[in-house]
């Protein structure tokens, strides 16, 4: 374990018995997560997201397996954890009956804030979350965003030196997202927060984490940046049409020469495939395609998303695997490359 | 623009931790006190519907009534108001806010005691409001009486609360569940307390099992307290048995909540 791993798991696995049946929400997880990481957790619904940050955050002790937060081993001392992490859950913090204002001073005090530091805490993380207008009104009466905001208000109140968040940004307008990740990334830069996030948001774990954890089923399935899961899994989306239909064998024989791979034909005049680099690699392809005589109509590159990874890992698209009932079982097979995978499906499941 | 808020490790300490449950609870009672006195509306239905139906059948006048029932009354006020609290719990439980509170560094005992001695300030509150109202109608307590009558409601209300509490724990998110075993016991000790009506003339077997129901000690006490025989043995039995309820209560809500968490 390197000297500066703030979190660090082994085998760590949960299951739960639901009317008999053992459902394994997290199997074997290990990692090791350095100080200051923004490390975030992406996967679909019941993925076991959700379950391993309560493991973490010793809300949930686990079936196996052992974990350390922030020096302190989550089963032999878990106050120790609870005393240095902040935690931002999936259900809504405030109370109903408490005025905003109220839960934030409280939850100062909870986390040893003396009465001025807490005053000042509170006050600022009103201004800059919005919620001015809303501070003395009771839990009860605020809007799902404005619930979501004095969620993550209460989570940075005492500015943790590890932040979990449970899908953080669900609920919230673009606006309130924006000074969400404002807060999240002032408090690292001060304080060299660690931050662990789940979400659904795919452009939010692209934009903002340094390192991507992609969960399917309770496993772990890739960890890395999302620039090398991109370039790894999945690479740039290349369609070519060309003018004429006839030299679509010998487009063929370049594209699988010049970027080793073979090229599907989803409509006619047309060739698609992805390739590791691809916007790099056109240029020569389409002098190569000139050489051999060949005339593309149109040549277009689309850098890939965290869904096309997702995709290559799983065969499913992040979408597929949210739907109600979307177990991939009738999604298309393992090895369709991210051609076949259009925006929509990005779009679909970030919206 | 930020406070820079320092670093620090806070460890678990149960007197600190309990006194900020406490005074967190105690927040949404102080901004909107007025809840307070609404949910008084029941004991007036009892005390003004109950009470009359009391003078005609005792054959007393009403001010002799009121001295015998005002006092069941009050420990009727703690009975279902603080005996249902447990119901708060387990909607924090639904949401995320009891979630959010385990993962503070605070003692898991606080949790329960803060809340469990929150129900005082209700009791007092009410319990002052309940004999105001009884006033006019010539119903008079001893002074000290009250005094001591009200701090043997809160001991009792601190262990029925915290039973409460334990009650929402154990049923965790089946409300169903919750309400169905409050109320199987509430109206049973309510009945075998005389609160509403003289066990005396009741079957051996009745008052068999009234005489180990505390809260039937506990109305007696009450009664004893509230005309100022203080020295009466059934204060004696009031206060032991509103004392090892509170201590029962604690130890289980205590070990209710160790355990959900
Ligand atoms: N308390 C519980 N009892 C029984 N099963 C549970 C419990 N909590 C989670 N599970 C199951 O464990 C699996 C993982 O759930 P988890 O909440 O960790 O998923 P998630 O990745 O957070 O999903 P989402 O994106 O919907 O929040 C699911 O199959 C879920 O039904
Ligand atoms: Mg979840």
């Amino acid at each position: 374990m390197h000297h500066d791993t703030v979190i660090s798991s082994h085998g760590l696995t949960r299951r739960f018995t639901v009317k008999k049946q053992v459902v394994e929400a997290v199997t074997d997880l290990s990692i090791d997560v350095r100080r200051g990481e923004l490390v975030a957790f992406l996967g679909p619904n019941g993925a076991g997201k959700s379950t391993s940050l309560r493991m973490l955050t010793t809300l949930i002790p686990p079936t196996s397996g052992t974990a350390t937060v922030a020096g302190h081993d989550i089963l032999t001392d878990p106050a120790g954890v609870r005393s240095r992490i902040g935690y931002v859950g999936q259900g809504s913090s405030g109370s109903f009956a408490q005025r905003v204002r109220d839960e934030l001073l409280s939850q100062g005090a909870f986390y040893g804030l003396g009465r001025r530091e807490r005053t000042e805490r509170t006050d600022e993380l009103i201004a800059s979350l919005d919620l001015t207008d809303v501070a003395s009104r009771s839990v009860q009466q605020l809007s799902g965003g404005q619930k979501r905001r004095l969620d993550v208000a209460l989570g940075l109140v005492h500015a943790p030196e590890v932040l979990f968040l449970d899908e953080p940004s669900t609920g919230l307008d673009p606006q309130s997202r924006a000074n969400l990740w404002e807060h999240v990334l002032t408090l690292r830069a001060q304080h060299g927060t660690t931050v662990f996030l789940t979400t659904h948001y795919l452009e939010e774990a692209d934009r903002y984490a340094e390192r991507v954890m992609v969960m399917d089923s309770g496993r772990v399935i890739a960890d890395d940046t999302a620039a090398a899961l991109k370039a790894d899994l999945a690479g740039d989306a290349i369609t070519l049409v060309l003018d004429d239909e006839t030299q679509l064998p010998v487009a063929r024989s370049v594209v699988e020469r010049v970027a080793a791979v073979s090229a599907e034909q989803p409509e006619p005049r047309t060739l698609a495939f992805a390739a590791p680099s691809g916007s790099a690699l056109l240029p020569t392809l389409l002098r190569e395609l000139d050489h051999h005589d060949v005339r593309v109509a149109t040549a277009t590159a689309v850098p890939p998303t965290l869904d096309d990874v997702f995709l290559a890992l799983t065969g499913r698209t992040l979408r597929e695997a949210d739907a109600p009932g979307g177990t991939g079982e009738d999604a298309p097979a393992g090895t369709a490359g991210p051609a076949t995978t259009d925006t929509r499906a990005l779009e679909g499941s970030t919206r | 623009m930020t406070t820079a808020v320092r670093t620090r490790v806070v460890r678990p300490h149960l007197a600190r931790d309990t006194w900020h449950v406490l005074v967190r609870e105690l927040k949404p009672v102080l901004r909107d006190p007025f809840s307070l006195i609404f949910s008084l509306l029941q004991p007036l239905v009892f005390l003004g519907l109950f009470g009359p139906l009391l003078v005609a059948q005792s054959g007393g006048d009403l001010a002799g009534t009121l001295q015998w029932f005002v006092p069941g009354v009050l420990v009727m006020i703690v009975l279902f108001g603080t005996g249902a609290t447990g119901s708060n719990l387990q909607y924090e439980m639904m949401t995320g806010s009891h979630e959010r509170t385990l993962v503070a560094p605070l003692s898991r005992s606080s949790l329960l005691v803060g809340r469990a001695l929150k129900e005082i300030a209700p009791i007092v509150v009410q319990g002052l409001a309940i004999v105001a109202i009884a006033l006019p109608f010539g119903y008079r307590a001893d002074a000290f009486g009250l005094l001591l009558g009200l701090a043997l409601l809160a001991v009792f209300g601190v262990g029925l609360g915290a039973l409460s509490y334990a009650l929402a724990l154990a049923t965790k998110e089946h409300e169903w569940l919750f309400w169905g075993v409050q109320q199987s016991l509430i109206f049973p000790l309510l009945i075998l307390s005389g609160v509403m009506l003289p066990l005396d003339g009741g079957p051996a077997w009745m008052r068999a099992v009234a005489s180990v129901n505390p809260v039937r000690h506990v109305v007696e006490a009450m009664r004893a307290q509230l005309t100022g025989d203080l020295g009466a043995t059934a204060v004696l039995w009031g206060w032991l048995a509103a004392t090892a309820l509170a201590v029962v209560g604690l130890a289980v809500g205590v070990r209710a909540i160790r355990r959900s968490s």
